[in-house]
């Protein structure tokens, strides 16, 4: 990460400089920190709201019942969260209504997920396995309807959206699959 | 379908929360103090990750304004004719792991150029509904419970959305071609 950082900064400053726009690249970066800063108080609402529901899922016992449910799959994926019910249950939350196209709904299952993850996390600033599987697969996007596509594609009054559902449904599987794998073949690599 | 989807993800989230609420009752939870604390927690969340979403966001901002995309983009231009890659479709390719709202605009404006029923807008689409902004979920995720060593995460990540792109390429031209 620190790496991507600064080589990422200083490629752009390098390429702002050969395209004469070192001002509006400058411009651009100083904006993108207060959008930073107006993103996350956006998220405080939602987020408020959502672990706020869980906690009641939580504490009545319905994620216990769910963990049960879906423990076998999951555990094949994350295999050190056998005792974790927490994670388990957040995890498949989390999945879920990233599928069905409730992104506002899965960043929080996602991560109460991270910390139900962290809290067994011997090294607190080093990611876990798990934790690099979980990020991969949401990174992937996996979701049944593209929910905001169709919606700028009627807006635009395209013939039949409809027909982007199937190719994008492949796509977002094949790149969910693949990041599982790239997730499973790497984590050998880096310890 | 599409009206079934859309009727299913109208009723999912009152459907789940008012399941949970009547378990809730069934079980004799207190409701209403455990919601407080458990979005008590959604604020300190949202704060914790503004430094991380800072330092990736001032990134992403700095490629995309610094005209290095239509650098690469030049130099694509030859593989992409060969694949039938429509060159309006290659700012999508490299915005999309970057900024979600970013690629939206791209899209909108991909749709403006190209029509929206051209093959450009088609392809556009199935990339934009079929990935998510890998940069923007790393920091969000991992910057909520301080995590610093990301290991093989963004690595895997944009393998995936490499693997995504190659694919999207694939399919939309069987599909659409």
């Amino acid at each position: 990460m620190n790496y991507i950082f600064i080589f990422l900064i200083i490629i752009s400053f390098l390429c702002a400089i050969f395209n004469h726009r070192l001002d509006i690249a400058i411009d651009e970066m100083l904006k993108a920190s207060q959008k930073a800063v107006e993103i996350a108080f956006g998220l405080i609402g939602i987020m408020g709201f959502w672990l706020g529901i869980v906690k009641i899922a939580e504490k009545s016992g319905l994620m216990d019942i769910i963990s049960k449910f879906i423990q076998k799959p999951l555990l094949l994926i994350f295999p050190d969260i056998k005792d974790n019910k927490e994670a388990q249950s957040n995890i498949a939350l989390n999945i879920s209504a990233n599928a069905l196209g409730l992104s506002n709904a899965a960043t929080p299952f996602g991560i109460k997920a991270m910390e139900d993850l962290q809290s067994q996390n011997e090294n607190k600033k080093v990611a876990t396995n798990s934790m690099c599987t979980f990020l991969a697969i949401n990174t992937a996007g996996f979701q049944i309807v593209p929910a905001v596509v169709l919606a700028i594609l009627s807006a635009n009054n395209m013939d039949n959206p409809t027909q982007i559902i199937l190719p994008t449904l492949i796509v977002t599987s094949l790149a969910f699959v693949s990041a599982l794998f790239f997730a499973k073949i790497l984590e050998r690599f880096y310890k | 379908m599409i009206n079934f989807l859309n009727t299913l993800s109208i009723w999912i989230l009152p459907l789940i929360i008012v399941f949970i609420l009547v378990f809730a009752l069934y079980k004799k939870t207190p409701a209403y103090e455990v919601f407080v604390e458990g979005a008590n927690e959604g604020f300190k969340i949202a704060v914790k990750i503004i430094p991380y979403l800072i330092a990736i966001m001032v990134c992403t901002a700095l490629f995309r304004a610094s005209g290095a995309i239509e650098i690469i983009e030049n130099f694509l231009k030859p593989v992409l004719d060969y694949f039938k890659i429509p060159i309006e479709t290659t700012i999508i390719m490299l915005t999309r792991s970057l900024s979600g709202s970013a690629t939206l605009g791209v899209l909108a404006d991909i749709i403006n150029q190209t029509g929206v029923n051209s093959y450009a807008t088609k392809l556009a689409a199935v990339i934009t509904g079929s990935s998510e902004t890998t940069f923007y979920v790393a920091s969000v995720y991992f910057g909520a419970v301080g995590i610093k060593k990301f290991r093989h995460a963004l690595l895997a990540g944009i393998l995936a959305d490499i693997v995504g792109l190659i694919a999207a390429v694939w399919i939309c031209s069987i599909f659409f071609l």
